[in-house]
């Protein structure tokens, strides 16, 4: 019984184990940076979407209005 | 009978872990430690900050607002800096000057305590010490909200 109890204690000490993990929101500092972002260059990847999209003449101009070849 | 208060014993020391908001939970500021319990009677804004967080940037000229406008009536604004880095608080103060109160936790105990959300947020307690309002991020269009919330505060 006693046995019981001590494993049950332990086996609960631990359900909080994980509870903590990960960066809370206070904590972001450096991941708030713009060089940490998924996308640092929004124009730049805007731009090489445009130019893979018309040169793989699959659909879409990635919302980028003119080529400037009457193409895409 | 023994499994089942061990269970319930071993289950309160799980939720201990996080600790609930106190009004004497200490605060460091440049002018020395202050606690919420001292300014029992005013309406308190609590604001968790840090200087990274764009939101925040737009804040402070709000926060340095209602100071000067309702500080008379028993308002205290007290924002309390969540940067891991004292230098990066400090940059952004001299840019975005505060005339307010600024603690410094770059440990983060009060957020836990508060459990923040997010950032900025902020919490209006009343002249109790009871806290009446949370609030989670800066957008212009819900100050006019938030300024009802304090003026309701302020006349009981």
């Amino acid at each position: 019984m006693k046995f019981g109890v001590t494993i049950l204690f332990i086996l609960t000490t631990f359900m909080s184990g994980c509870s903590s993990w990960g960066v809370q929101p206070w904590e972001r500092n450096k991941l708030a940076e713009k060089k940490m972002q998924l996308e640092p260059a929004p124009l730049d990847s805007y731009l090489d979407a445009h130019i893979y999209y018309s040169k793989e003449s699959s659909s879409g101009g990635a919302g980028v209005g003119g080529g400037g070849c009457g193409c895409n | 009978m023994r499994l089942i208060s061990g269970f319930i014993i071993s289950m309160l020391f799980v939720f201990s872990v996080h600790a609930a908001p106190s009004s004497s939970m200490p605060l460091n500021t440049k002018n020395g430690v202050i606690k919420l319990s001292d300014f029992k009677g005013q309406v308190i804004y609590l604001d968790f900050w840090a200087s990274w967080c764009i939101p925040c940037r737009k804040s402070f000229p709000w926060m340095n607002e209602i100071q000067k406008r309702y500080g008379n009536k028993g308002f205290k604004v007290i924002a309390v800096n969540l940067d891991q880095e004292a230098d990066k608080a400090k940059a952004f103060l001299d840019k975005i000057p505060a005339n307010f109160t600024v603690a410094y936790d770059p440990e983060g105990v009060s957020a836990t305590a508060y459990k923040v959300k997010g950032m900025p947020s902020s919490y209006l307690i009343d002249r109790t010490g009871k806290i009446t309002f949370s609030h989670i991020g800066f957008r212009a269009k819900e100050i006019p909200a938030m300024e009802q919330k304090i003026k309701q505060l302020l006349k009981k």
